[in-house]
């Protein structure tokens, strides 16, 4: 479904990797690793289309995502390092704009439920600037609850500033989206511990060449 | 497309609201700068009646300038405008979205005002309404000519100086229309001239400005 073919990424003097290549089917899980620096922002950012490789494409369902721009955004949820909430909205305003501009039509008992599923339903009415870090970060993935015909997920270290619970309550969104046919690609520092489905390690450590 | 557009519409209208000092900062500039202007130059009406509409005009554009920092920065440092860019509706429609937003909490409050701002210069009735007409097709081009500028400068230090300097050359031909319209027609000249003039770079810009202002985004999320 979605394929790399090639990919090399320089920033500023530095190649971070070339000549990188993956494809990702249904049902499958990559995970990302390497050390900080390795390019494995730049990576997932480059598959979703917000930054431009040097060399490369990037298909889905067969075609360049440059040419198939707000299609294949449809039907990809990305959660990067910053986690795209407004601290002057609450949590549920955030949820609901967020849902709508996915294309969605939530209602407030949906969207509760979801906020609910990453522990942080009690504080839906505060503004997001009174809530931690970590409350933040469960806001940011509640979206995935929500998500889960949305096919491809692309999620940029979704653990960071997680509590255990939390940790685990993300790990089971996770392995239901890949067992209902989904695909995730992310990137961790912690070990994953998902039974039952594929899942890929890709070390960009090794992809790094000499500039 | 249009649940997108309204959606990030009220939701820029709702962030401004939540963000009261902010939005009145452009609005309490405007009138300061227009009433300080009777104040130092003395009860002069026919000086008075000559440079307000120069001196509304002004004030407008750079009560405008002011706003433009605010119009992308924070969506950009929170990643709100990272995710918006991912959207599988046209980026340029919810650039448009939130360039309305932006006039509507800044340009049109303003616009509302400057009547009863003008009484202070001794303007004649009919040169009140000019202004008011002048000022509401004219405050939209500042938001839409901005938000190109905004973008372009999005991320940098010191990018509000340099967001200036990229978008005064473009605002000066409104400027000139702009506040020339009213003299036009206290000479008998006639200011539909004017008025279409700024009627035709309100639709260039609303057509042009839009996509303009989207590429420079996606660049500087780049």
């Amino acid at each position: 479904m979605l394929e790399a073919d090639n990919l090399e990424c320089v920033r500023g003097e530095r190649r971070l990797f070339s000549g990188l290549s993956f494809g990702i089917g249904p049902g499958e899980l990559v995970h990302l690793s390497g050390e900080n620096g390795s390019g494995k922002t730049s990576l997932l950012r480059i598959l979703c289309g917000l930054h431009t490789p040097s060399a490369g494409t990037v298909r889905w369902r067969g075609r360049s995502i440059t040419a198939t721009d707000d299609e294949y955004h449809r039907e990809l949820v990305f959660i990067g390092h910053l986690n795209g909430i407004k601290d002057e909205l609450t949590p549920l305003e955030n949820l609901a704009i967020a849902d709508t501009l996915a294309g969605a039509a939530p209602d407030e008992g949906q969207l509760l439920g979801a906020l609910g599923s990453c522990g942080v339903a009690a504080c839906a009415d505060l503004p997001a600037r009174h809530l931690s870090q970590g409350q933040r970060r469960r806001v940011a993935l509640a979206r995935l609850a929500l998500s889960e015909a949305t096919p491809l997920w692309i999620l940029d270290e979704p653990f960071n500033a997680l509590d255990t619970a939390a940790v685990a309550q993300v790990q089971a969104l996770l392995v239901k989206h890949v067992l209902t046919g989904g695909m995730v690609i992310l990137t961790s520092h912690l070990e994953l511990a998902i039974d039952g489905a594929r899942v890929r390690q890709i070390d960009l450590d090794q992809q790094r060449r000499p500039a | 497309m249009t649940g997108t557009f309204l959606c990030v519409f009220r939701r820029d209208i709702a962030l401004a609201l939540r963000r009261k000092s902010e939005a009145l900062n452009t609005l309490v500039f405007f009138v300061i700068v227009t009433s300080l202007f009777p104040l130092g130059i003395g009860a002069e009406p026919n000086l008075l009646r000559e440079i307000a509409p120069g001196i509304l005009w002004v004030a407008a554009l750079l009560a405008a300038l002011l706003s433009l920092a605010r119009l992308f920065e924070p969506d950009y440092a929170d990643g709100t405008l990272e995710q918006m860019a991912l959207v599988g509706d046209p980026f340029p429609l919810i650039v448009l979205a939130k360039i309305g937003a932006h006039w509507v909490m800044t340009g049109l409050p303003l616009t509302l005002l400057a009547p009863l701002i003008a009484l202070q210069f001794a303007l004649p009735g009919d040169s009140i309404l000019l202004l008011f007409l002048t000022l509401l097709i004219g405050t939209p081009v500042l938001s839409l000519l901005g938000a190109i500028a905004a973008a372009l400068t999005l991320g940098l230090r010191g990018g509000g100086v340099l967001s200036a300097l990229l978008v005064l050359p473009l605002y000066i031909p409104l400027l000139i229309f702009g506040a020339g319209a009213t003299g036009a027609a206290a000479a008998g000249l006639g200011a539909q001239s004017h008025l279409l003039l700024l009627g035709a770079f309100l639709l260039t810009s609303a057509a042009l400005a839009p996509w303009a202002t989207a590429s420079a985004l996606r660049i500087a999320l780049d």
